[in-house]
């Protein structure tokens, strides 16, 4: 793990790989450790982010102390968040000759395995799943769209997601869901959380608006 | 107790301290730009020190008080009139009821915040009353004719009646920058520090956009996205810094090169569209 700085009110914690991310990001919020503000994951880091005046070099040391326990990331008791698909989207195709799957193929791909929430971010709600079946992954569109529907369920590099509202975006899209990913008037308004374990459930078009 | 909104100039927001440790749902902070001016508001009207305030673009803003209370104005300094005459900045400004008090154009900075003694009390949003531009949670911005609830007196009183504190900058603005997380990206790691910026006039709540580069990366690779803070200077193709402010996302794919200090981002949070720019290593 690299200690990077960050300005003088938080760090930015380097590690190998997107599972030793999602568990430091554990970690550091189970720790409850004094003055930190906010905790960051991302693939490949952790941003921990202080009260100003926090001691940094004394923060970099008790995170490099913190146990960590990958096992822990993951909300396996709980039953998975099931969202329910219909497969009907613009980059199905493209998918499928991307990874030389039939579109059944990616479809059966996409919903076989059950995915799990590394992290947020991009927008309230817009939850990284991780976890899934190695055959989908696929490069971003080389080309973002301007505006990609709420409920788009789509594929980019290692993770699947849905868009919880309308955003430019430049993933693969598979197709699009009901489920509402975001409600500020819920508690807790995201769907996801970290930890959440994700299954993807084929349905025939019963009027989900696009 | 309410506050009648008469006009709101280029744009008026509802501000406090921000949403902060919601990154696990996709939700940044936001909260006062200049957070220190916001939060001197408050300690001369001794509110409670997270207390809503208007953050006021370019001044422009009148407002009616249907009784009377006591707010304050702070950060770039609009020439404020009540009723037609002229009162001071960074002061107790008594307003009896049906007094207007109007905010002139500044000549520098670009934020100036109308504190009220019991603070806005719109309800709150995740804990917060700020509206975020980025992610579009909070209040809606202030319109013609908004009416603002204002909270209950504080118990404290006011001590002081006005604050002697430095106006926003006019001419050159110098930021202490810690450089990194991915300083190493540069081709010529002098040149942020060698280079006189101009802010250009694209910037928001989000981010500064700085030109008078480009600065130059080693090689183009993509980085995987990490966590952004307030203050990074990060370097998208083409070479043109951005200086992330109240609104910035959650992360970003591109590096940042520095970051500055965190009690300097309120000043970049005053710098107008065209004003130099030069960050000194800190």
């Amino acid at each position: 793990m690299r200690a990077l700085p960050c300005g003088d009110a938080a760090v930015l914690f380097e590690v190998g790989t997107l599972d030793e991310a999602v568990a430091l990001a554990a970690a550091v919020r189970a720790g409850q450790l004094p003055r930190v503000v906010d905790v960051v994951p991302a693939a490949r880091t952790v941003l921990v982010v202080t009260e100003p005046g926090t001691d940094l070099a004394a923060l970099r040391r008790t995170v490099a102390g913190l146990p960590l326990d990958a096992a822990a990331t993951a909300r396996g008791d709980a039953a998975p968040v099931e969202i329910p698909v219909v497969y009907d989207g613009p980059d199905l195709d493209e998918v499928a000759s991307l990874t030389g799957l039939s579109p059944a193929g990616v479809v059966a791909a996409h919903t076989g395995t059950p995915w799990r929430v590394a992290f947020a971010g991009f927008a309230p709600g817009f939850a990284y799943l991780v976890g899934g079946d190695p055959r989908l992954r696929v490069p971003r569109r080389a080309e973002p769209r301007t505006s990609v529907p709420a409920g788009s369920v789509g594929l980019a590099g290692e993770f699947s997601g849905v868009y919880p509202r309308s955003t430019p975006g430049g993933w693969q899209l598979l197709g699009r869901t009901d489920a509402t990913l975001w409600d500020i008037r819920r508690d807790p308004p995201a769907l996801l959380g970290p930890g959440d374990r994700v299954r993807f459930v084929p349905v025939q078009d019963r009027g989900v608006r696009p | 107790m309410t506050l009648t909104v008469l006009a709101t100039g280029p744009r008026a927001l509802l501000q406090d301290e921000g949403r902060p440790g919601l990154a696990a749902i996709g939700v940044g902070r936001s909260g006062a730009a200049d957070r220190a001016s916001w939060a001197l508001g408050n300690r001369l009207l001794a509110n409670d020190r997270g207390a809503a305030s208007v953050e006021v673009l370019l001044g422009g803003l009148r407002l009616r008080a249907e009784r009377a209370v006591v707010v304050a104005v702070t950060g770039a300094p609009a020439p404020a009139l009540v009723d037609g005459k002229p009162v001071g900045h960074n002061a107790l400004l008594p307003l009896r009821a049906g007094a207007v008090l109007a905010l002139g154009t500044p000549d520098r900075g670009l934020r100036t915040y109308l504190a009220v003694r019991g603070g806005i009390a719109v309800d709150e949003v995740l804990g917060s009353r700020s509206t975020d531009t980025l992610s579009g949670i909070g209040p809606p911005p202030l319109a013609d004719g908004t009416v603002l609830p204002v909270g209950p007196e504080p118990r404290e009183l006011p001590l002081v009646d006005i604050a002697p504190v430095a106006l926003p900058e006019a001419g050159v603005v110098t930021l202490r920058v810690v450089p990194g997380p991915r300083d190493d990206q540069l081709a010529d790691p002098d040149a942020l520090f060698a280079t006189t910026w101009t802010a250009s006039d694209r910037g928001d709540r989000v981010g500064v956009r700085l030109t008078g580069g480009p600065l130059r990366r080693r090689d183009d690779s993509e980085l995987p996205s990490e966590g952004l803070v307030r203050g990074a200077i990060q370097l998208p193709p083409g070479g043109e810094p951005v200086l992330f402010l109240a609104d910035h996302p959650l992360t970003g794919g591109y590096p940042v090169v520095g970051v500055v200090r965190d009690a300097d981002v309120d000043r970049a949070a005053q710098i107008r569209p065209g004003q130099p720019v030069r960050f000194r290593p800190a």
